[in-house]
């Protein structure tokens, strides 16, 4: 019965989105879904980023703006002729403000099969500290 | 019923609202494309994942976008002409103590079946996985493949 409890995947299109700042690269320009969750500690960004490789993609934090671009190569051959598109490639974007100061030097991100993982730690003063009250 | 016609505009068969409303959704969809190009609208399977499918002389070139999903969680079968890619999105629990902002990525089961118009050679296929991106190789059959034909001038 387990098995049966399991969801099956609906069909999400891309969410294709027009951001205003000039293009240099043709080609639609896609949301990445996220994953965006928050420790006492760290806020964890989780993207599903499909087709962009390590050295394509552009993480930037600056004043609390954190801006993730990635650029698709398409992976289709020249010589290829189309029989069915269901889903189009094109470059992921997505800039989202961070509440929390961040340790900038700390950031690790790593790309997993599509995926990027992206770790933010906070800076120590952001994490909440309980304080020892002595009695005395 | 009343049934109203405006003097002047031009007149169309009276058949029903509904085919009214779709003659006008029609319309409006031709418009809206002589404006901003062709819009994307290709019949959509409804099923995950989303897959396209592009050939050369010698392969067909199965495609998914599959973020996450690592090879062994994947089972990709070959019957016939049909080409099923099933499996399942897991994504692994975090920290309990973490509070989400935001929650998009799914987990779920997933089967796919995909018709290839000619006859394939089953035995050769290849598929990988690369940057959470499928790539089925399909070689076609003899048969299918395209021959060159030389003309002969004498």
């Amino acid at each position: 019965m387990a098995e049966k409890e399991k969801k099956e995947l609906k069909v999400k299109e891309k969410a294709e989105v027009s951001i205003p700042a000039e293009q240099t690269r043709p080609g639609p320009i896609f949301t990445p879904a996220m994953d965006i969750f928050e420790t006492d500690e760290q806020i964890t960004v989780l993207s599903d980023m499909p087709g962009v490789k390590a050295q394509d993609l552009a993480i930037d934090l600056r004043e609390n703006t954190l801006t993730l671009s990635g650029n698709v190569e398409s992976p289709e051959g020249e010589l290829e002729q189309e029989l069915l598109r269901e889903y189009r490639t094109g470059n992921y974007y997505r800039q989202f403000t961070l509440s929390d100061a961040i340790d900038q030097s700390k950031i690790e991100a790593t790309l997993k099969d599509g995926v990027l993982r992206l770790r933010l730690p906070k800076v120590e003063a952001a994490a909440p500290r309980t304080i020892p009250v002595k009695t005395g | 019923m009343i049934i109203r016609r405006i003097g002047g505009w031009p007149t169309w068969e009276w058949r029903s609202p509904y085919g009214e409303l779709e003659r006008m959704r029609k319309e409006m969809d031709r418009r809206s494309e002589a404006l901003t190009g062709p819009l994307f609208r290709e019949p959509l399977a409804g099923v995950f994942p989303l897959m396209n499918v592009t050939e050369d002389g010698d392969n067909y070139y199965a495609r998914a976008e599959l973020p996450g999903i690592k090879a062994d969680e994947l089972n990709i079968s070959l019957t016939g002409n049909s080409l099923t890619v099933a499996g399942e999105r897991t994504i692994p629990a975090e920290n309990e103590t973490a509070s989400y902002h935001r929650r998009e990525r799914e987990p779920g089961k997933f089967s796919r079946v995909v018709g290839l118009p000619s006859p394939v050679d089953t035995s050769k296929v290849e598929a990988r996985c690369v940057d959470g991106v499928l790539t089925v190789v399909i070689p076609k059959a003899e048969a299918a493949k395209p021959k060159q034909i030389a003309v002969k001038t004498s």
